[in-house]
């Protein structure tokens, strides 16, 4: 997924603050441009960033709603799971009970 | 109280993670992913579902398949084989659902470790294609698992309502 690496999470935050070049993105980072670049590649066909209209600098920005959608998707996932899970936690507690009596 | 919470995370394109901590034993929890008389006391679910039919041949090419009913008596049959059986430390089955609401299989590695009495359950579930992934992550809205609206809609009432408007 396009936020699994941690370069492209930091690139994300970075343009959180503010549209910025690929120079500009490539600085934090011991990287090539065209290692940039490919990420950048890989957020733009996520539609996570976009590039801006000037021309010459061709900054990406940041694209708010597909980012939330996907954290979104993520955490009702991990609600509806978390839930499920807190049923197998009363059950485990349940067992281990059991088990202690057993033994005495 | 237990204050485990679950973890979700896209280790790949293809792939969820869900990464767990149960305060028991892995014999325990491994038990409760695995044995019928354990797994219909939790549901395999939230609790608007319930496991009502359950069969699990556990063992290498052993089939496993799972009806659930949700409590207003819409049912969802999943099933699948195992293909490595390792207990109670590793599991690898494939699922597919009766109703397929994605398209191909997926395959389901679980692994359990244990240190200090506690047990990190590690799920991690491979499909065809990221567009599959992502149509099971969605799921926790809508489609084949839709679920979730109801515990959510126990769970934080606040937010359910959010959503639904959202829609």
């Amino acid at each position: 997924m396009a936020l699994a690496d941690p370069t492209r999470r930091a690139i994300l935050a970075r343009l959180a603050s503010g549209e910025a070049s690929v120079t500009e993105l490539a600085e934090p980072f011991a990287m090539t441009q065209p290692a940039i670049s490919k990420h950048l590649k890989v957020l733009e066909r996520a539609g996570l960033i976009s590039r801006s209209h000037d021309a010459q600098r061709r900054p990406r920005r940041l694209e708010a709603k597909p980012l939330a959608e996907a954290a979104e998707w993520l955490e009702n996932y991990r609600q509806y799971w978390e839930a499920a899970y807190q049923r197998l936690d009363d059950l485990l507690e349940e067992l281990k009970i059991a088990k202690r009596k057993k033994r005495r | 109280m237990s204050t485990a919470t679950l973890e979700v995370t896209t280790p790949s394109d293809r792939e969820i993670a869900l990464i767990r901590v149960f305060n028991a034993p892995r014999k325990l929890v491994f038990d409760c992913f695995t044995k019928c008389e354990l797994l219909k006391r939790w549901g395999l679910g939230p609790r608007a579902w319930a496991l009502t039919e359950c069969k699990v041949d556990l063992r290498v090419g052993g089939a496993w398949r799972f009806v659930t009913t949700k409590n207003t008596g819409e049912t969802m049959t999943m099933y699948g084989v195992f293909r490595e059986v390792a207990a109670p430390e590793r599991l690898v089955q494939t699922e597919r659902f009766e109703q397929p609401w994605y398209p191909g299989e997926g395959l389901n590695t679980s692994t359990f470790l244990e240190e200090g009495g506690k047990t990190t359950m590690t799920i991690r579930c491979l499909y065809d294609s990221k567009e599959t992934r992502d149509t099971v992550l969605k799921s926790g809205m809508e489609g084949g698992a839709s679920v979730a609206y109801d515990r959510l809609a126990e769970l934080l009432p606040a937010f359910a309502a959010e959503m639904e408007t959202a829609k």
